[in-house]
């Protein structure tokens, strides 16, 4: 029983690494780089929300919503300031500039909202008894997984079926060769940041539901460990990040529960490292032999 | 053969410059013109110096982007600490007991690098930062665990994995002392650091890397970097000088950490996170991949730069990451680079790496 319960905190964790981790995937798909600043959206996700329900008092479906639309806006207008400039430039440029966005954004946050942490209610309270009450789900746990589903199909869908989404994959394989079929290379690649930080903001909400709290580094944690779940799961796939941060989830909490507390991370990064010598590309990535 | 001439003078210029800052920087000090945070701050940039150079030699000069680079300054700080704290008594000489620690620091943080190494430089790119990456949190979690102590029997050493052991168990006897006590890292170290040491320090560092980049094996590195295949069908060990690179700076590295680490009387392994190596990417990267005095300027300067925004109070850190974005959107802007190339006719085309 006690197995069950980590088990389901494991894949409910491990939900919202998947959340966040499908639009790291989709912006390093497309854009190629390592967007350091996609924790912190989470970030600005909780604190809009938790701002929407406190202070202005909106139903938490609408928090919701505002937390997504405002991430939104602010994941386009990062990716035209900051990273559309440099779409030439080396990575390494780029992902410095990523750096300087989170810094600003976590500053930013701190004159805005203070450094200590505040209480963060879950959206949805309550939660399953199951077993005479030797087992309990929380409502939040329940929706995490569900969402994580939800939109693991509406993504696979929207990029496999719907011209969004070819044209998106287009782009990442090719800009070049897309730009000649004439396809609109920069607009796609702003959906695809309005489309990771919506998804940034919902695992906002998520995660600082279960964490019961919000600080302006909440995000940077989750942040690398989505990464590291992308990667895991092989990055540019959608299936693939799913897996990577469900898997990823559960092994924290299993290495929580029965190995070391103070171990877990490393235990998270320890598989990751062996996933990556035997599979170099992944769980799920494929393997591109270079080209002489 | 007139480019041999001018590399030479480029790092003459570079030991000239950081001698006669060296010396400007000890006047000043000695004649009490600086202020008091600007000296606490010496040893630190002295330090992050090292650190900036050393990265440069991983991510400029062999090409592969490492995100765990603090990881190995935190073995070389930890290494550093008991090292000097044990041998107080041995040895009463404090410059000695330094230039110790530091080659002790460096020996650790080589070993750390090569375990590191062998497995992590079988990846290329995004997957080699991100395991760099895990490696550096999994250096931090796991002496985060340490708890040594040192009495006249030698050093006690136990691994509190589960969190269930404290200090009482090292069984020390009554003259004994704790050097790190797990997650509050090392207390009570006696502070022997000091700018002169860190000058040394920073001298020893570009004599090493300058030489390793001019030698035979520092071109077979860069030609790693610039392309892998062409370099290992000419008969070139693609792991050995991967290896060679990666280690030498994992040991200067170490040396870094244990300068930091005898600097400070409190330590903690979580000062080593993923946000220090940023941080030291940060100056590698705005100093110009494979340009050494570029980072050995943008360490001292951005070291600096939070200390001298303190008249923004709460707003320097925010200041800060909007330098940093703007200085990468001007040094990338295609009209700037034509400026600058305007300006400076003769420069050297292949030396700004393949990013």
């Amino acid at each position: 029983m006690e197995f069950l319960s980590y088990l389901i905190s494991g894949i409910s964790l491990g939900s919202v690494y998947a959340i966040i981790a499908l639009g790291y995937t989709m912006v390093y798909g497309i854009a190629k780089m390592l967007n350091f600043a996609h924790g912190d959206i989470i970030m600005v996700g909780g604190y809009v929300s938790l701002m929407a329900i406190s202070s202005m008092g909106l139903p938490s479906w609408a928090a919701v919503l505002l937390a997504m639309l405002v991430c939104t806006v602010l994941g386009v207008v990062i990716e035209g300031l900051a990273y559309k400039p440099l779409r030439a430039a080396p990575s390494l440029a780029v992902l410095i500039t990523a750096i300087g966005v989170s810094y600003f954004l976590q500053n930013a946050a701190l004159l805005v909202w203070g450094a200590n942490p505040k209480a963060y209610s879950p959206v949805i309270e309550g939660a399953f008894k199951l077993f005479d009450g030797r087992l309990t789900v929380s409502y939040i746990a329940l929706l995490t997984v569900l969402m994580c589903l939800v939109i693991m199909v509406a993504l696979s869908f929207f990029t496999g079926k719907t011209k969004m989404g070819k044209a998106m994959r287009a782009c990442s394989e090719d800009k070049a060769a897309a730009q000649l079929m004439g396809i609109n290379v920069n607009s796609t690649i702003s959906l695809t940041f309005a489309i990771g930080s919506a998804l940034a903001a919902i695992a906002g909400v998520l995660l600082c539901s279960s964490y019961t709290s919000l600080m302006p580094t909440t995000g940077s944690m989750p942040g690398i460990k989505a990464f590291t779940a992308a990667v895991f799961g092989g990055i540019g796939s959608i299936p693939g990040a799913f897996l990577g941060g469900l898997l990823l989830g559960i092994i924290e909490s299993m290495a929580k529960a029965y190995i070391s507390t103070q171990l877990a991370n490393s235990i998270v990064f320890a598989v990751l490292i062996v996933t990556l010598l035997v599979r170099p590309a992944g769980l799920l990535g494929k393997y591109v032999p270079e080209k002489v | 053969m007139k480019r041999q001439t001018k590399t030479k003078i480029i790092d003459f210029a570079t030991y000239i410059g950081i001698v006669i800052v060296f010396i400007i920087m000890n006047t000043l000090k000695s004649n009490g013109m600086l202020t008091r945070s600007m000296t606490g701050q010496l040893v630190p940039i002295c330090c992050y110096i090292v650190m900036a150079v050393s990265l440069n030699l991983t991510v400029g000069i062999l090409g592969e982007l490492s995100l765990g680079h603090a990881g190995f300054m935190s073995v070389g700080a930890f290494t550093g600490v008991v090292t000097a704290m044990s041998l107080q008594a041995a040895i009463p000489s404090e410059g000695v007991r330094l230039a110790l620690a530091i080659v002790m620091g460096a020996i650790f943080a080589a070993v750390a690098g090569t375990l590191v190494g062998i497995p992590v430089l079988r990846l290329h790119g995004d997957y080699l930062a991100i395991v760099t990456l895990a490696f550096g949190e999994i250096i931090k979690e796991l002496i985060n665990c340490l708890i040594i102590g040192h009495d006249e029997n030698g050093l006690h050493i136990i691994f509190n994995a589960t969190g269930s052991r404290s200090v009482a168990d090292l069984g020390l006897t009554e003259t004994g002392r704790v050097l790190i006590k797990g997650a509050q890292g090392a207390t009570g170290t006696q502070t022997i650091a000091n700018f002169t040491a860190g000058f040394i320090l920073i001298m020893i560092t570009l004599v090493v890397v300058l030489n390793l980049v001019r030698s035979r094996s520092g071109r077979a590195i860069m030609a790693l970097r610039d392309n892998r295949i062409a370099a290992e069908s000419v008969g070139i060990n693609v792991t050995k000088y991967k290896l060679m690179a990666f280690v030498t700076s994992a040991a200067l590295a170490g040396g870094a950490g244990a300068l930091y680490g005898l600097n400070f009387s409190n330590l903690v392994s979580s000062k080593f996170d993923f946000n220090t190596s940023i941080l030291v990417l940060v100056f590698v990267v705005l100093g110009g991949l494979g340009n050494i005095w570029g980072s050995i300027i943008a360490a001292a300067v951005l070291t600096i730069l939070p200390e001298a925004l303190r008249g923004f109070a709460d707003y320097r850190m925010l200041i800060y990451a909007i330098v940093l974005i703007i200085v990468m959107l001007t040094t990338n802007d295609p009209q700037m680079k034509a400026l600058i190339s305007k300006l400076i006719p003769i420069r050297k085309k292949g030396e700004a790496g393949n990013g």
